[in-house]
């Protein structure tokens, strides 16, 4: 039995204990989305970066291909999965998340037996553009009403019209809901959700922020984990509720100064998403190396719009919140914050993921390594991977591309 | 056919071309169908569509992974190596993802040209999406007008749009004279053509097309075999005039095309009275979608059936660009939808250099066979 093992204390103090009720609420919530029929409430599928608390409002349950992909990336069933999508005429070089939803629609494969199917769709496109064709084919599968809520991309500034055209959307998603749902859409109840959202996401950027401490109390591989909550469960008292307990786990551990590494000697920075298949073995790799990835741009994502969002009025405010999120900004605009992210965690390298996948996200990086070369002259480790499908992982050589340039930064800070 | 040649000589050597009209006219490139290239004539500058590069791509190699379309690569590749000096300045529609990122690393490296986003809204299907469209169209306007230190008036821009509607009906015009009699045009001529008078002056362009409609109305007696297959191209632009070679040789005519280098830089007139830029902005809400752009879940199928259809073609050749996502999203369900009407289809996918010819002519004469 597991629990007869003699334990080794030492390791076991290092581990965090919020895992575990992490799982159960994911677990909980799954179950949820999955019964939700049987339930009588609605089901709508939407982007990571999507305006979800007006479907709280309306007591619809929101559902996430790309949460579900990362999912089917970390339990190695993407390839497979991918290669069923090209099977079905979908090219190999198209978005990995796309191909194994796409995939795994119409057989209910992956780990949890597919999703629930959706009642209709709502897609963003602040994070992408490869959304709306993946929404677009889903829409045709199921059947179902799409709902685009179109976020242009704000290159420098934020222009009038701009801001005109996101209000006039909101306005158009919540009549959208109100025909979806057949009821009248609650603004008091929209207030409430708006504060619950913008609460989980000071208490996520809260936890981010314990890593500032040495040695940090979790890493970016930690937070590739307990980001699903914010994606996911955004809106909700039980993702407030959670964060705060996982807050105050961190805390604790950086006032005990229990790190999440044995000994925690140089910090990383990590761009891009995660490598959803060799999460276990890049935090082993870097771990073995005494390097602890402290922070990364991608779990800050969903907090990376706060000072644009309003308590009081959350609806008018994500007319912004939700159009200037990181991504759907200029290179530069991302390079500035990567180095105020530098600074903010003291790093001494930075590991980039270059992610054939992902579009806005990897085109724009070698600029942005020349940028922060140029004024940082930081090692900076490129990656070429896929954050989904295993079949374009070279272990080989990323193991000794990893291991140069660990020299480098040894090397350099002695 | 001499008119051909012109257009020729411009798809041969752009930048040469560019230099000889550089004196009289500031120059923009752009690299997407819903650039509107009326607002640039009217303001006295000359609109140049850029294809990518000819020759091999390295310099861009320091700023775009190799996953990215030979078309954004190609392009950087040629403004970093100096054969887009002759540019004034470079404008962005927002179109996909890459493009998006090009114009962010255009103009972070690229200092010397005026840079603009034209972020257009991706759908096109709601009220709210046109007047934003309209807003976007208007500040280009003011913009381009602080840049030329002039101001357009509306006058201005109906005499563009003019000068448009009658550049696009000669265009369509060859291309009906083409389908009704194949063989009064190789297809390659047919590429020359339209991409010469994306570079070319328009009005001198207009000139050639004049003339290329009375020489060639003249030959629809030429008669094609009634064997010859009719096909359809598909995608977004084409570089790569072999394709039209070995369809030709292996007995089929490619009569239409969806392409941004075809049909798409052609079609849709527009409305030459009324707010001038309201009237650009409709056309690009009516004229058939870009798959970047969303109008409806199965348009783009749609309009492809009908104009097989109506161009009796039996089979669709998409060409679609290795990493262009939003065409190979598409890919699937035009397919199931187009051989639901029974028309065959074969994806070539296309990158910078094209795979062995004789390869590429084994897949596509096994698919004409099919058709």
């Amino acid at each position: 039995m597991a629990e007869d093992k003699p334990k080794d204390p030492e390791k076991d103090k290092l581990k965090i204990k919020s895992a575990k009720r992490m799982r159960e609420i994911m677990t909980a919530y799954y179950i949820d989305a999955k019964t939700a029929r049987d339930n009588g409430k609605k089901v709508a599928w939407i982007t990571s970066g999507g305006p979800v608390e007006a479907l709280h409002v309306m007591d619809v349950i929101p559902v996430y291909p790309e949460n579900h992909s990362a999912m089917i990336g970390a339990t190695k069933m993407g390839g497979q999965l991918c290669e069923l999508a090209e099977n079905m005429g979908y090219c190999a070089d198209i978005c990995s998340y796309a191909r194994s939803d796409i995939a795994c629609a119409t057989i209910n494969g992956g780990p949890i037996g597919g999703l629930p199917a959706p009642d209709f769709l709502v897609c963003c496109n602040n994070i992408c553009g490869t959304v709306m064709k993946w929404y677009e084919v889903q829409a045709r599968y199921f059947n179902v009403p799409l709902f685009i809520f179109d976020t242009p991309i704000c290159h420098t500034g934020f222009p009038d019209e701009t801001r005109r055209y996101v209000e006039k959307q909101t306005m158009e998603y919540i009549a959208f809901l109100e025909q979806m749902c057949g009821k009248a859409f609650d603004f008091d109840r929209m207030m409430e959700v708006g504060k619950l959202s913008l609460q989980g996401q000071r208490l996520w950027q809260d936890i981010l922020d314990t890593t500032v401490n040495r040695p940090s109390p979790m890493s970016a591989f930690d937070a590739f984990f307990y980001m699903a909550m914010i994606v996911t469960l955004r809106g909700t008292q039980i993702a407030v509720d959670f964060y705060q307990e996982l807050l105050e786990e961190m805390r604790q551990r950086a006032a005990n100064q229990i790190g999440v590494l044995p000994h925690e000697k140089y910090r990383l920075l990590w761009d891009n998403l995660a490598i959803w298949h060799k999460m276990k073995w890049l935090s082993d790799k870097f771990a073995s190396h005494d390097a602890c990835l402290v922070a990364d741009t991608y779990t800050s994502a969903w907090c990376s719009s706060m000072k644009y969002l309003d308590d009081n009025d959350f609806l008018k405010s994500m007319v912004q919140g939700y159009t200037r999120i990181y991504l759907n900004i200029g290179v530069d605009q991302m390079a500035d914050i990567i180095k105020g992210m530098i600074t903010k965690y003291d790093v001494d390298g930075i590991v980039m993921h270059s992610n054939r996948s992902c579009k806005p996200y990897s085109l724009g990086q070698y600029d942005i390594r020349k940028r922060i070369q140029d004024e940082f002259g930081l090692p900076i480790l490129m990656i070429e991977a896929d954050m989904v499908d295993e079949r374009s992982f070279s272990e080989s050589q990323i193991e000794t591309r990893i291991d140069a340039f660990m020299e480098v930064i040894k090397e350099k800070k002695g | 056919m001499e008119a051909i040649h012109v257009f020729q000589r411009a798809v041969d050597d752009p930048a040469g071309y560019l230099k000889s009209i550089r004196s009289k006219h500031k120059i923009i490139g752009y690299c997407c169908t819903y650039t509107p290239e009326e607002i640039i004539f009217a303001a006295g500058v000359h609109p140049v569509r850029l294809f990518g590069t000819k020759g091999a791509i390295q310099r861009a190699d320091a700023h775009l992974q190799a996953y990215s379309c030979s078309l954004v690569r190609g392009v950087l590749e040629d403004a970093l190596a100096g054969n887009l000096d002759a540019l004034d300045g470079m404008v962005f529609p927002h179109t996909c993802d890459s493009i998006q990122r090009l114009s962010d690393i255009w103009r972070l490296n690229i200092a010397s040209t005026w840079h603009n986003d034209i972020v257009l809204p991706v759908k096109l299907n709601t009220g709210s999406s046109h007047e934003y469209l309209l807003d976007v169209l208007k500040k280009f306007r003011r913009e381009i007008e602080a840049w030329t230190g002039t101001a357009l008036t509306d006058a201005d821009l109906r005499e563009s749009i003019v000068t448009y509607n009658r550049l696009r009906a000669l265009l369509k015009r060859i291309y009906e004279l083409k389908s009704a009699s194949p063989g009064i045009m190789s297809g390659r001529a047919v590429n020359s053509m339209i991409k010469g008078a994306m570079i070319m002056d328009r009005r001198e362009a207009i000139n050639h097309l004049e003339t290329l409609v009375q020489v060639l109305g003249a030959e629809t007696e030429k008669t094609t075999s009634p064997t010859t297959k009719r096909a359809i191209l598909a995608g977004s632009i084409c570089n790569h005039p072999e394709i039209y070679d070995i369809v030709e040789s292996a007995g089929a005519e490619v009569v239409w095309d969806e392409l941004c280098t075809g049909s798409r830089f052609f079609e849709g007139p527009i409305d030459e009275d009324g707010d001038p830029l309201a009237a650009i902005a409709r056309r690009y809400i009516g004229r058939m979608n870009c798959p970047a752009k969303h109008k409806d879940l199965r348009t783009r199928g749609e309009t492809l059936v009908r104009m097989a259809q109506e161009h009796a073609a039996q089979g669709v050749i998409f060409l679609n660009f290795k990493f262009c996502e939003p065409h190979a999203f598409d890919y699937p369900y035009l397919k199931e939808m187009l051989q639901g009407h029974g028309l065959s289809t074969l994806l070539l996918e296309i990158d910078q250099e094209l795979p062995a010819t004789g390869q590429l002519a084994t897949r596509i004469e096994a698919f004409i066979e099919t058709m």
